[in-house]
């Protein structure tokens, strides 16, 4: 399984997000320290999910980093995300 | 530098710094695109911040990630709390939120 299903499987599990888009952005970073060939190292997250309702961005984005513990702690080497809840994303 | 002591050096730059942010490279030489973005935003503010390169020391790097339980860098701190990464500080900069925080937190800014 690749790293972006890896990171899809787990945030869908852990959050049940009603929008969730994973970019790889690797390319973006290539020859950049952290970066890898193959890519799969930089992602950038959108996850609209009801369960971001009355968090903090802190605690949004700690929801987001504890369901991808494992791949922060290996081949994610960076990761930007937007985490909105559903109304937040209607009104955008 | 052992854990403690870096978990010590840590805590004494935050409470030595109104405005500390552990980024990669110095903010004239960012070594990253995030960290960058932040010091751009800071700079845009005219908040004056101490920062510390966590690439010059591994023990620094490894231990600001537990410091605050967050496992990204770059990290910014403001009077000795917690504000957020990259992300969170560039959607309170976007929203026009961040100003009024840190004049909130009594944070010196170049006026507008």
């Amino acid at each position: 399984m690749s790293v972006a299903e890896r990171i899809r499987e787990k945030l869908n599990a852990a959050l049940s997000p009603e929008t969730l888009e994973v970019k790889d952005e690797s390319h973006l970073h290539a020859g950049h320290a952290g970066a890898r060939p193959g890519g799969e190292s930089h992602f950038r997250l959108r996850v609209v999910a009801a369960a971001f309702e009355g968090k903090t961005r802190v605690a949004r984005q700690r929801l987001v980093n504890a369901a991808l513990k494992d791949e922060l702690a290996g081949p994610v080497h960076a990761l930007a995300m937007a985490t909105l809840t559903p109304s937040e994303a209607a009104a955008e | 530098m052992n854990a403690n002591a870096a978990h010590d050096a840590i805590k004494a730059k935050v409470d030595a710094n109104d405005v500390m942010l552990f980024m990669k490279g110095t903010p004239q030489f960012p070594q990253c695109g995030f960290s960058a973005a932040v010091v751009q935003i800071l700079d845009y503010l005219g908040v004056e911040f101490g920062s510390e390169n966590v690439l010059a020391d591994d023990a620094i790097r490894q231990g600001v990630k537990e410091f605050s339980d967050w496992p990204t860098i770059p990290q910014l701190y403001v009077k000795g709390e917690f504000v957020g990464g990259c992300d969170i500080i560039k959607e309170m900069f976007e929203k026009g939120e961040l100003r009024p925080f840190l004049e909130e937190k009594g944070v010196a800014l170049a006026t507008a």
